[in-house]
């Protein structure tokens, strides 16, 4: 019984699904914009350590502070990181009062504790980097109905997003091909998925002075900048894999232990 | 419980004595897990999977128990929380990863389980209430995994709630009000997330209630073994502790070696990037895709493409999706070979990896855009998992002559000459070499 209903129940389905399959297909018209956009190119990083395997490597401090100037200069006019607090940034190797200053530098909303008036305060170590704008709506007013996304996790929402965004910040120069029309408001930029960006050129050569006084190329911003959104994104990144390489280090000699103990107990007995 | 010749317990100390008599939990144990569970002696590494489904389990509570701690079952907070919890919580971002890896590993687990089930017939008689209830975990399995990766309330979080809540709509007549029952308003929101996040507590402890009556009724056959034979008497059998603890620690700290490496070197590398991305109901993802166990599934529901019979090609592929588990329940039914071992199966050998190249090509259809060829693919293998089971399997029954058997697991092993007192191993003589009961 059970065998006659489910052939029946077979035959039923995989007729429907044979028939669908041999069913001539509407010709989908071909995407222009698969054939001009491109996968991320290809980068490296001190973090990505030795073959880029992601075992040993650590960040690169220096980098990330320069990463982080290019941030303060440059992104934070339109993107905020709203899950970073100003105290995250010791691990970029800032002192506490250089973190206090950064925090002091930037004013948070608070409320006037005599009136109770909405105000604003200088911020401090233990407040989270202030959005640019009050809300979507004046963020989409001010760039042109785009809303600039938050940056905190921006490494881990792409696929491959530490090339993606290396690759998006340096995309800006190559042209589009013959024919390919870039609608007004919008620039070309081959990496970005629809292959038409609302945001700007956001680096040029020279835009900012580093502090430490490596030359300011575009590439140079854009690979300092996604180091420091890499770490943004996994700020755990360097105890993650020292942990790793010891918990793996346990579990080896774990695995001997084990293995020797099993050759033990089943020594002499045929299997 | 299990065969004649098992080792009984016997409590030497005088507390272990005094506790045996008051409340005989050591004996459980022991009879369970213990010298006193006389398992076949020639298993092989593929029986691990069951003892590893089960740390996996645990660790999947364990961390959960753990996260649920410093979670925040709310639209307008989960997504945040998490982040909490990676960048604030001491160790919050192990916690969470060894959570999220170890639902994807308890699935390739459970699916290598599985698969050696097929490989070498457990789900023959007298095991089929064991194969059933494995089925039945299977099923909330999938229901938990998809409900706790509702929770970080992110993109496919959102969406992935969307499309699999959105099945239930398919059912002719009440399916909008099933479905709008089910989500809680119209489309998934907070009482969706706070109900997803109830059940996903609920439903791992009753998982593990459907793996104690599994156990407790595999214990009564004992386990299959790679010749299919039956055990006859103890010379077939070895006591399952020091014997296959020993083996099963070996595979548990291979299992954790594999595990460790993707939860410290590439955490996010069996998840979607979307979800680092907050949910937003207005934005929908350019492809939206289940966690990579639902691919094979996911496939059979796409693969319908045209009404049929006057049934919408919807309601098609919900019906086919939900089949394509549920026929595992009638398994032992279909398949009415009186071989086990698919070793001793010349024909079958041949379809079951058939079979599994095809859930393979499956996966990659599931997991890939609906553009063809993957459309088109995905409708041939969904036929042929289709026909494999309902078809192929109930006529190889009939038409396959399977290959002579060994008369007994130890002639198997240990040659012509069965050593039949079973001395040789260290185990008690002489017991009656009755089959199980």
């Amino acid at each position: 019984m059970v065998r006659l209903f489910g052939f029946g129940a077979g035959l039923v389905f995989v007729i429907a699904l044979l028939v669908a399959a041999v069913l001539p297909r509407d010709a989908v018209p071909e995407d222009p914009i698969k054939k001009i956009h491109l996968y991320p190119r290809d980068a490296q990083w001190q973090h990505d350590g030795p073959m880029g395997l992601g075992v040993f490597g650590t960040f690169d401090r220096a980098q990330l502070q320069r990463g982080f100037q290019v941030y303060k200069e440059v992104c934070s006019a339109c993107h905020g990181m709203n899950q970073i607090a100003f105290r995250n940034l010791s691990a970029l190797g800032f002192s506490d009062a250089e973190v206090k200053a950064l925090a002091r530098s930037k004013e948070v909303p608070s409320i006037n504790p005599q009136t109770g008036e909405p105000a604003t305060r200088p911020a401090l170590p233990s407040d989270r980097f202030p959005d640019p704008f009050p809300n979507e709506t004046t963020a989409r007013l001010a760039n042109n109905n785009a809303l600039p996304p938050d940056l905190s996790l921006i490494v881990k929402a792409r696929p491959d997003g530490q090339r993606y965004v290396y690759s998006l910040l340096t995309g800006y120069d190559k042209a589009p091909p013959k024919g390919f029309e870039t609608p007004a408001g919008l620039h070309f930029n081959p990496y970005f998925h629809s292959v038409n960006i609302a945001m700007a050129r956001p680096l040029n050569d020279g835009q900012i002075e580093y502090a430490d006084g490596t030359k300011a190329t575009t590439d140079q911003m854009a690979k300092d900048v996604t180091a420091f959104l890499r770490w943004a994104s996994e700020p755990e990144l360097e105890v993650r894999r020292q942990t790793g390489v010891a918990t793996m280090i346990f579990l080896a000699i774990l695995t001997l232990l084990a293995y020797l103990t099993y050759r033990k107990v089943w020594a002499g007995v045929k299997h | 419980m299990s065969f004649p010749w098992a080792n009984h317990y016997e409590p030497k100390h005088p507390v272990m004595q005094w506790l045996d008599s008051r409340l005989p939990l050591p004996r459980l144990v022991y009879n369970s897990v213990g010298a006193g569970y006389p398992v076949p002696r020639n298993i092989n590494y593929m029986y691990n999977f069951g003892v590893l489904a089960g740390v996996a389990l645990v660790i999947q509570i364990i961390t959960g128990v753990v996260l649920a701690m410093h979670f925040s079952a709310h639209v307008s907070t989960a997504f945040n929380s998490v982040e909490h919890i990676m960048r604030n919580v001491n160790s919050g971002w192990l916690i969470r990863y060894v959570h999220m890896n170890g639902a994807s590993f308890f699935f390739i687990v459970v699916y290598f389980h599985i698969f050696r089930g097929l490989y070498y017939g457990s789900y023959k008689a007298p095991r089929e209430i064991v194969w059933m209830l494995g089925v039945v975990i299977f099923l909330l399995m999938m229901a938990t995994a998809f409900m706790g990766y509702v929770l970080p309330w992110g993109q496919m979080s959102f969406w992935g709630a969307q499309v699999i809540t959105s099945l239930f709509s398919a059912i002719p007549l009440v399916g909008e009000a099933i479905r709008t029952w089910l989500v809680g308003g119209f489309a998934p929101d907070n009482a969706t997330l706070t109900r997803f996040f109830s059940l996903h507590y609920l439903l791992p402890f009753v998982i593990l209630g459907v793996v104690i009556l599994k156990i407790w009724a595999l214990h009564i056959p004992g386990s299959t073994n790679p010749t299919g034979v039956e055990v006859q008497g103890p010379q077939d059998t070895l006591p399952f502790h020091p014997y296959f603890t020993a083996k099963d620690f070996v595979g548990i700290c291979v299992y954790l070696m594999l595990f460790s490496a993707f939860v410290f070197f590439m955490p996010n590398a069996l998840g979607h990037p979307d979800n680092y991305i907050p949910a937003n109901p207005l934005s929908t993802p350019a492809h939206i895709v289940p966690e990579w166990y639902f691919w094979p599934f996911y496939a059979i529901l796409r693969a319908f493409t045209i009404d049929f019979l006057w049934i919408p090609a919807k309601l098609w592929g919900v019906i086919a999706m939900f089949a394509s588990i549920l026929l595992l329940f009638f398994l032992p039914w279909l398949d009415t070979s009186r071989v086990k071992s698919t070793a001793y199966r010349p024909m079958y050998r041949i379809w079951f990896w058939v079979l599994i190249v095809n859930l393979i090509v499956l996966s990659i259809c599931g997991g890939a855009p609906a553009e063809e060829p993957y459309v088109r693919l995905s409708q041939i293998a969904s036929a042929y998992y289709f026909a494999h089971f309902l078809i192929i399997l109930p006529l190889l029954s009939f038409i396959e002559k399977p290959l002579p058997l060994p008369n007994s697991i130890a002639e198997s092993v240990l040659g012509k000459k069965a050593d039949h007192t079973g001395s040789a191993t260290g185990l008690p003589g002489g017991a009656a070499a009755a089959p199980a009961e």
